[in-house]
């Protein structure tokens, strides 16, 4: 019935969150403290912050990721029509998927997708 | 026969004759609106205690049993409890962002029900692209997860968020690969059309080995995605308390293990979509009688049984596997999984344009 249902079950996801946190707002009366506000570790107070120098292997994956995410999504058209189009849609996909894995062995061999 | 299609019909009618049409319109999207978050209150008390009924069964204990019958209210009691707690921001955190995180999720969890067919013409918006927006959509979630972990300013919430990313934005490939196994057999996007075409058999039957092979990459896959034991390193309770949402309390901690739950029942509801025809009766080829007497079982009926078998499997395997520690992830999709599933796309394609299938 179109669009306006995205809407509606987005309205529907806010008015739901929002409405329990009111809820739980006006219920408690919670009580003032400045310990209760520290970060949950291990009970010395915290060293240093988190926002800062991070593991790389997580940005490589992430890279590798996009080439595989972008590839995926050519292939939602081509997926709809191969039926029709037939052996030659066979053949350019495999070359299509042979270029994109010389890129990934690429990557393996200089060692992207081993672990730290 | 009183089904779901019938009732929806006879409001729209009786609407559109008591009232004028944009009236109409807008009750029916309150109706719409109401109704999911009714679903949504509903997944979360059923599943966390079938959750829990399971595990025990599993270990050979009872479960809940106290609050209610054979222990049915015991959720409605803990949510109770977490609408009564305090929600706690802590000192230093990015206070937009962490209150933001769990709407972003919620929203995410929410959006994903608009093409799934509940029962036989009774889905929210059947659009034509539906297997593109499911997938489009619930890669959406990561960005609250990564938005909770980041604003919480704790290490442990950070490093839970950042496995978390990594591991759903890893094993989306695989489930997208063999989600086109499907797409390449039906030669459409569109949910309706995807569980017309498994009129005479499912296509875990049809589709022949691939179909097979892609049905349990993307059972492993979407095991994966919505962070579910062995792949719950972002919350691995012994090493990282509770991962992304350790500082969250009280009702924004409740809103996230909700949608982690409706997660759980929106994946398993598109594996029975794809690969058990979703609403679909058991057919077999051209068996009249045995079609007939499987139709009069109400579809509804028939999609919620084969979801909840979906959802009982993957949490059969939470009590039955380690946990794999994150290179060991990360090495099952990069090298094993993908890999296997491009393969088994390229012989989906084969069999396809061949007609090998049935």
């Amino acid at each position: 019935m179109g669009a306006a249902y995205l809407l509606v079950l987005l309205f529907a996801a806010i008015a739901f969150s929002a409405g329990g946190i009111l809820v739980a707002k006006l219920l408690v009366k919670g009580s003032k403290n400045a310990q209760k506000a520290e970060a949950y570790e291990c009970g010395i107070p915290t060293e240093g912050t988190p926002w800062n120098q991070f593991n790389v292997g997580y940005y490589l994956f992430a890279l590798l990721f996009l080439i595989f995410d972008v590839e995926l999504i050519f292939m939602y058209p081509w997926a709809v029509v191969v039926k029709q189009v037939g052996i030659a849609a066979l053949v350019e996909i495999i070359i299509f998927i042979f270029i994109l894995f010389i890129g990934f062995l690429y990557a393996h061999k200089k060692g992207a997708l081993k672990w730290i | 026969m009183l089904s779901l299609e019938t009732i929806t019909n006879n409001i729209n009618n009786w609407l559109n004759n008591h009232v004028s049409s944009t009236w109409a319109t807008i009750i029916e999207m309150l109706i719409v609106g109401l109704l999911v978050i009714g679903l949504f209150a509903m997944l979360g008390l059923i599943l966390v205690l079938m959750e829990r009924k399971v595990s025990a069964f599993m270990q050979i204990r009872v479960g809940p049993n106290r609050v209610g019958f054979k222990g049915s209210l015991q959720t409605l009691a803990d949510t109770l409890k977490l609408v009564l707690k305090e929600g706690l921001t802590p000192k230093g955190a990015d206070k937009f962002l962490f209150n933001l995180a769990p709407y972003v999720v919620m929203c995410a969890a929410m959006l994903i029900l608009a093409p799934i067919a509940f029962a036989k013409n009774f889905q929210i918006w059947d659009i034509n692209i539906g297997v593109l927006y499911i997938s489009a959509i619930s890669s959406i979630s990561v960005i609250g997860i990564l938005m909770a972990g980041w604003a919480s300013n704790n290490k442990y919430s950070l490093l839970g968020a950042m496995r978390s990313g990594a591991q759903i934005v890893s094993y989306e490939l695989s489930a997208g690969f063999s989600v086109l196994c499907i797409v390449i057999l039906t030669g459409s996007l569109q949910i309706s059309d995807i569980i017309n075409a498994q009129q005479n058999g499912w296509f875990i039957f049809k589709g022949h080995i691939p179909a097979i092979i892609s049905f349990i990459i993307f059972i492993i896959a979407v095991t994966a995605e919505t962070n579910r034991a062995p792949f719950d390193l972002a919350e691995a309770e012994s090493e990282l308390t509770a991962g992304f949402h350790t500082e969250y309390s009280g009702m924004k901690f409740a809103l996230f293990f909700l949608a982690e739950y409706v997660n759980i029942f929106v994946v398993c509801a598109i594996g029975a979509i794809l690969f058990f025809g979703g609403w679909m009766p058991l057919h077999i080829g051209n068996w009249q009688g045995f079609n007939q007497v499987m139709d009069y079982i109400p579809s509804s009926l028939w999609f919620i049984l084969k979801v909840f078998g979906l959802i009982f499997l993957i949490m059969w395997f939470r009590w039955t596997f380690p946990r794999l520690r994150v290179d060991q992830l990360l090495n099952l999709e990069w090298k094993y999984l993908l890999p296997l599933s491009l393969v088994n796309l390229l012989l989906m394609t084969v069999v396809a344009i061949m007609g090998w299938h049935f």
